[in-house]
């Protein structure tokens, strides 16, 4: 199986990468279109701060083409949130593959939301095996709401999308990849479909 | 719910855990990457590297060991200890570090918090803060408690937050290996005044202060390392006795 996570400069990949190695694969960072179009999977990692993201995404040309990928494709934090029509942060227009524009967490609570929270209302094949309110961890200060495209969703001052999915396109707000046990058996949950 | 997180800190010297460590059951207690992991396999919710070492490889040895840690661990970790610099904090992220935490940096030069928040995004940077009371006046303090500066505790929590800090980790060097409780008077006036997470730090010596710093100090976090590193608290028994006071926890 040929994994490729897409490297384009925003974020921690290097643990994306070894918790894909500890489940026993292995996997490549690349920003080449034609690597990323022959993979099987592909991840679509991302932190830090939405409006330059989207910028080193354009910069490669890699915002026309992960709307037309078919194979299954997994965001993850703010790659999720990137592949939504809009987000708040910087102003900016995302990938348009989820319809749900992404918003700042009110003052009512603690922002950014940092630990671990729980994952409820389960609807996808990525949870799998996963039973309703484990725990999973979360960092992040924007939200998509609950959309027809939530497959799980976290209560934080209000119940929020904490993973979306539209066909071969798949979200999770939360790491995997630093959500121990629970979050191996997701991410192996996405390798397997 | 958001869970009350447990964090163990290891404080590290040219890539090896310092302070004797009385895990019994590991190959080699020194080795930072074994014991993180065997932290997180005893419900740890977070690590805290503090990186102490004075070499000139400092940063070298410093960013080899986030990568072995990265490689091996499935929980979050924040890496401190003399960062002083984008590059810097560019290097550990891309080796797998979840955030890093500054202080002396941060109090001598107060823009890199803002740069650092710009550049990587508020939820990975955590700024440390030591201070301790003097005529009840909370003086923050440099170089692990020695140094005074001019600046108030609350004031300057207020200041990073305000300059892009995701998160307090405030040490009272008043309360710091005493094992007499947390400082939870000013750490729920923190709680209070900010809108950012704060981590109770300096203190720790039996289960109930866990308790008493999350209902009375209101932090979000924990973190504490003898009690933990000597086995005088196992995590999991921690983490039951918080749930029983009806703390919520991911167990």
């Amino acid at each position: 199986m040929k994994i490729v996570i897409i490297n384009y400069g925003a974020g921690n990949i290097q643990s994306i990468k070894f918790a894909i190695q500890r489940l026993g694969y292995e996997a490549i960072l690349s920003n080449d279109p034609e690597e990323i179009k022959a993979a099987d999977k592909i991840i679509f990692p991302g932190v830090g701060e939405a409006s330059s993201a989207m910028h080193k995404l354009r910069d490669s040309g890699l915002d026309h083409l992960i709307p037309e990928l078919k194979q299954p494709v997994l965001g993850i934090c703010l790659g999720m949130q990137l592949m939504c029509n809009y987000t708040e942060e910087g102003n900016t227009k995302g990938l348009g593959i989820f319809d749900v524009d992404v918003i700042r967490f009110d003052n009512q609570v603690k922002v950014p939301q940092i630990g671990w929270n729980q994952i409820e209302s389960l609807d996808s094949p990525l949870f799998e095996g996963i039973l309703e309110k484990e725990h999973i961890y979360l960092v992040h200060s924007y939200y998509a709401p609950v959309t027809k495209n939530t497959v799980a969703k976290t209560r934080y001052g209000v119940a929020y999308s904490t993973a979306l999915q539209k066909g071969n396109f798949y979200g999770t707000q939360f790491h995997p990849e630093k959500s121990s046990v629970v979050g191996e058996k997701i991410l192996k949950n996405f390798l397997k479909l | 719910m958001l869970t009350k997180r447990i964090i163990p800190c290891l404080d590290i010297k040219n890539g090896r855990t310092v302070k004797g460590v009385n895990f019994v059951d590991l190959r080699d207690a020194g080795d930072p990457v074994e014991l993180a992991d065997a932290y997180s396999k005893a419900g740890a919710d977070e690590l805290v590297f503090l990186d102490i070492s004075a070499t000139e490889e400092r940063r070298k040895t410093l960013a080899e060991l986030v990568l072995k840690v990265a490689e091996k661990v499935n929980i979050p970790f924040t890496v401190g200890g003399g960062i002083s610099s984008i590059e810097d904090v560019d290097v550990l992220l891309q080796n797998g570090a979840d955030k890093v935490s500054i202080n002396s940096s941060a109090v001598k030069n107060p823009q890199l918090v803002n740069d650092l928040a710009g550049k990587f995004g508020s939820q990975c940077i955590t700024v440390a803060i030591d201070a301790k009371q003097i005529d009840d006046k909370w003086v923050v303090h440099l170089v692990g408690g020695k140094v005074p500066t001019e600046l108030d505790l609350f004031d300057w929590a207020k200041e990073v937050e305000k300059r892009g800090a995701g998160e307090i980790l405030f040490t009272s060097m008043d309360h710091d290996g005493t094992k007499d409780g947390f400082a939870n008077e000013a750490l729920s006036i923190l709680s209070e005044e900010l809108n950012i997470p704060i981590i109770a730090s300096g203190g720790a010596g039996n289960v109930q202060h866990f308790v008493d710093t999350f209902k009375e100090g209101k932090a979000d976090a924990a973190l504490a390392a003898s009690v933990f590193h000597f086995k005088e608290i196992e995590i999991k028994d921690l983490k039951k006795k918080l749930q029983d006071n009806k703390i919520p926890v991911r167990l």
